[in-house]
């Protein structure tokens, strides 16, 4: 007997909570516990009195798995509101990663060009080493990455995606 | 507003929510609330056996009165004892707030005595837990979880108290209006929804009414528009394990409980149907079978509370998120202003008689009075000897439970206490330790295995000192049968761990604990059996000996849909694929 999976979509949620203990707990351990997909999580506190915390999680799955992952995580008590970003129209999406790349030469000189290319910026340097910082989408990150495993790359940091819905209605 | 303990403020929040019983069993982390129940005027202290028989005990409190039930237990042992029937009532929704003792909050974390991650073992069996670092907070958490515990979609709370937070002195406040800012379920229905459900109903020609556990959650007058929305549609009536007795089974809309062990007559009016209303139920697996075939030619309305049932496993026409009761009065309401008369629906009642007719539920057995007691002989009996008086039923969990749902049968809901969804033994007899401190007057009754009530015997101690009136009747048949049908169907009879070895003599375990005990052997004992134990005052044990290697039919095998349904042994072909045995 084999075990059948089905292919799914990848979606954006933000999820507004109290800024409560606990409560990272209590939402990825329903994705663990439900056996749904966390490609990124991301929290902070976005209040002035730190009352609430918003996560923006990416996951992945079909139409019917995203429909219930989100009655699944409104329906806790710390969750203030959910929203499937993909479903409000267009959104913005951004990732920060930091990027060590050690080496000497022609590959130095490589890195450098390339991270220009990339709008990257340096924010540590010594004679045989950079640090690069990257915004954009998860693509661009992930294809800036791929290029530096060329370049001498040894260590990545990632933030995993914030997004926001584009235009003036908050969610 | 006076300093208190923070103990006395965990009683008197008790006392303002109107708590009379609280089930528990004390404990080092506890000590200070115990001192402040000592000899307290007005709530009851129930002291249990097992922590895990106490929130049994609360389970059926809650069940049989509609009100939270409360358990007090103490940290580490005391907590994740009680972590099963925490999870039962989130599995069956039952409302129930729990109270455990923590280490001081100077400790936690340091692996001190008797010290468990209470809220992180219990955050998810649980519908909302607290971890009280103040006694300030007492108050409004204790409210606010009685709230939560008890509105929308019913389930259990946990709210775990440092040691030190119960000594030390505080405020004590309530807040006047539970306006929780994250938690407001919608109870009310939308009225397009609403309005859309009423035009599908009017235009079914072959409707059936799919009912669940929501509808005895929502309370009886949930239970009385229920009836009277199938007096006006003239629909038939299907029920969940979780929902008998909010439909009268003496009605004739009424087809028995549907799903693995329901009827020939309510799974074959499913699969038929053209639409079916789904009301506070959620169409678990025990109830849909093989889902690609179930019931593939109707329209579906789902009524239910918790929006993330909707849609959950079965994809619906029709969502109508709300309480209810609330939901089926506005249907009512509506059907009735639009002037709409019941369909004619013979030829859908024709079918049905039809698929009446194979008298599914009938058993072979013999008659003779030295003959074997076939259990589900034993149920009718046991049904007919109790008629008029509106007996509370409980069970364990395995075949009796399933003879007891097929056999036993109810008019009003509040009086069928059994665990569904997490399908819990040693379920059983707490629970009708609870049913019968909230009604000390009424006959409660737990059937069971010899096999479930094993789980949770000690309680017979608890019912010894409150000197309860418990009528405990085991099915015994030497097996946990359940277990021997499906090694029977799916692995050739090879019985695995499944034969219910060095069993205690039942009657002179009655004896130990001041209960009378009987035993019942042949069917001509059964009738005379049951009468003595309802004659008989205070706790009475009953050992009846069934057939051992009878099973419980009709029966939906694994990953089988509603119309293959097996009626009698003779009709079990073949073997099981791997698909089939991977199903649970």
């Amino acid at each position: 007997m084999k075990i059948h999976t089905e292919a799914g979509e990848r979606h954006v949620l933000a999820v507004t909570v109290d800024n409560e203990a606990g409560i990272l707990a209590k939402i990825t351990g329903l994705f663990s516990a439900r056996g749904y997909n966390i490609e990124s999580l991301t929290v902070a506190d976005i209040s002035a009195d730190h009352a609430l915390s918003r996560i923006t999680i990416v996951t992945s799955g079909p139409p019917a798995v995203i429909d219930q992952i989100i009655a699944q995580l409104d329906r806790l008590v710390p969750v203030h509101s959910v929203t499937d970003l993909a479903d409000g129209g267009a959104h913005v999406e951004r990732e920060i990663a930091l990027v060590k790349v050690a080496g000497s030469g022609d590959k130095r000189i490589e890195a450098l060009r390339m991270a220009d290319v990339f709008r990257a910026k340096v924010v540590d340097t010594t004679l045989s080493s950079f640090i690069f910082e990257i915004t954009g989408t998860s693509d661009k990150v992930d294809r800036f990455i791929a290029l530096m495993r060329e370049c001498g790359l040894v260590e990545v940091g990632r933030t995993g995606v914030v997004a926001i819905a584009r235009g003036s209605e908050a969610v | 507003m006076t300093e208190m303990s923070g103990a006395d403020m965990v009683v008197q929040a008790l006392v303002d929510l109107g708590v009379d019983t609280v089930f528990g069993y004390p404990g080092g982390a506890v000590l200070p609330i115990y001192d402040a129940l000592f000899k307290h005027p007005t709530i009851k202290h129930i002291l249990v056996r097992h922590e895990q028989a106490a929130t049994h005990a609360a389970e059926g409190y809650a069940r049989s009165t509609g009100k939270p039930g409360v358990v007090l237990v103490t940290s580490g042992p005391g907590a994740t004892n009680a972590v099963t029937g925490i999870t039962d009532a989130l599995l069956d929704s039952i409302p129930m707030v729990v109270l455990t003792g923590q280490v001081p909050t100077t400790l936690i974390g340091t692996d001190a005595f008797q010290e468990c991650d209470t809220v992180g073992i219990t955050r998810h069996c649980t519908k909302h837990n607290y971890l009280v670092m103040d006694p300030d907070r007492l108050g409004p958490i204790l409210h606010e979880a009685f709230y939560i515990a008890t509105h929308g979609r019913p389930g259990p709370v946990v709210i775990d108290i440092p040691k030190n937070v119960q000594v030390a002195t505080g405020t004590y406040s309530i807040p006047n209006r539970i306006d929780h800012k994250s938690y407001r379920p919608q109870v009310d229905p939308d009225a397009d929804a609403i309005t859309a459900a009423i035009a599908m109903i009017a235009a079914s020609e072959r409707p059936i009414f799919y009912t669940g556990g929501g509808v005895i959650n929502a309370g009886p007058d949930a239970s009385a528009a229920l009836r009277q929305l199938v007096a006006l549609t003239g629909a038939p009536v299907t029920s969940t394990l979780m929902g008998l007795g909010a439909f009268p089974a003496d009605d004739d809309k009424w087809l028995g409980m549907l799903g693995m062990h329901g009827t020939y007559e309510a799974n074959m009016a499913m699969n038929r149907a053209d639409l079916i209303i789904a009301v506070g139920a959620r169409f678990d697996d025990r109830v849909t079978g093989r889902l690609d075939a179930f019931s593939p030619n109707s329209k579906k309305i789902h009524i239910d509370i918790d929006r993330s049932s909707i849609n959950k496993i079965v994809p619906v026409d029709l969502a109508v998120v709300g309480d209810a009761g609330r939901a089926l009065d506005a249907i009512i309401a509506g059907w009735q202003d639009a002037g709409h008369k019941a369909r004619d629906l013979g030829e859908w009642w024709r079918r049905i008689d039809g698929w009446r007719a194979t008298r599914c539920l009938d058993f072979p057995e013999k008659k003779e009075d030295a003959a074997e007691i076939m259990p589900q002989r034993a149920v009718k009996a046991l049904f007919d000897a109790t008629r008029g008086m509106d007996p509370i039923i409980t069970t364990e969990v395995g075949q009796h439970q399933m003879w007891a749902a097929q056999h036993f049968h109810f008019d009003s809901p509040n009086r069928w206490l059994t665990s569904g969804g997490l399908g819990t033994m040693g379920y059983g007899f707490p629970a009708a330790v609870g049913a019968q401190i909230a009604h000390p007057d009424r006959l409660v009754i737990c059937i069971a295995g010899e096999a479930s009530l094993q789980m949770n015997i000690q309680e017979m101690g608890t019912v010894a000192q409150y000197r309860l009136p418990v009528k405990i009747f085991i099915l015994n048949n030497q097996w946990m049968g359940m277990v021997r049908q499906w090694q029977e169907l799916t692995y050739e009879s090879r019985y695995s761990n499944s034969y219910s070895d060095s069993l205690p003599d039942f009657v002179k375990l009655a004896d130990a604990y001041g209960w009378t005990g009987l035993r019942i052997d042949t069917l001509g004992e059964l009738a005379d059996g049951i009468q003595t134990m309802l004659g008989t005052p205070g706790p009475v044990i009953v050992d009846c000996r069934v057939a051992q290697l009878a099973n419980c039919f009709p029966m939906i095998p694994s990953g089988a849909a509603h119309t293959d349904m097996i009626l009698q042994p003779n009709d079990i072909v073949g073997t099981m694929d791997d698909e089939a045995k991977a199903l649970v």
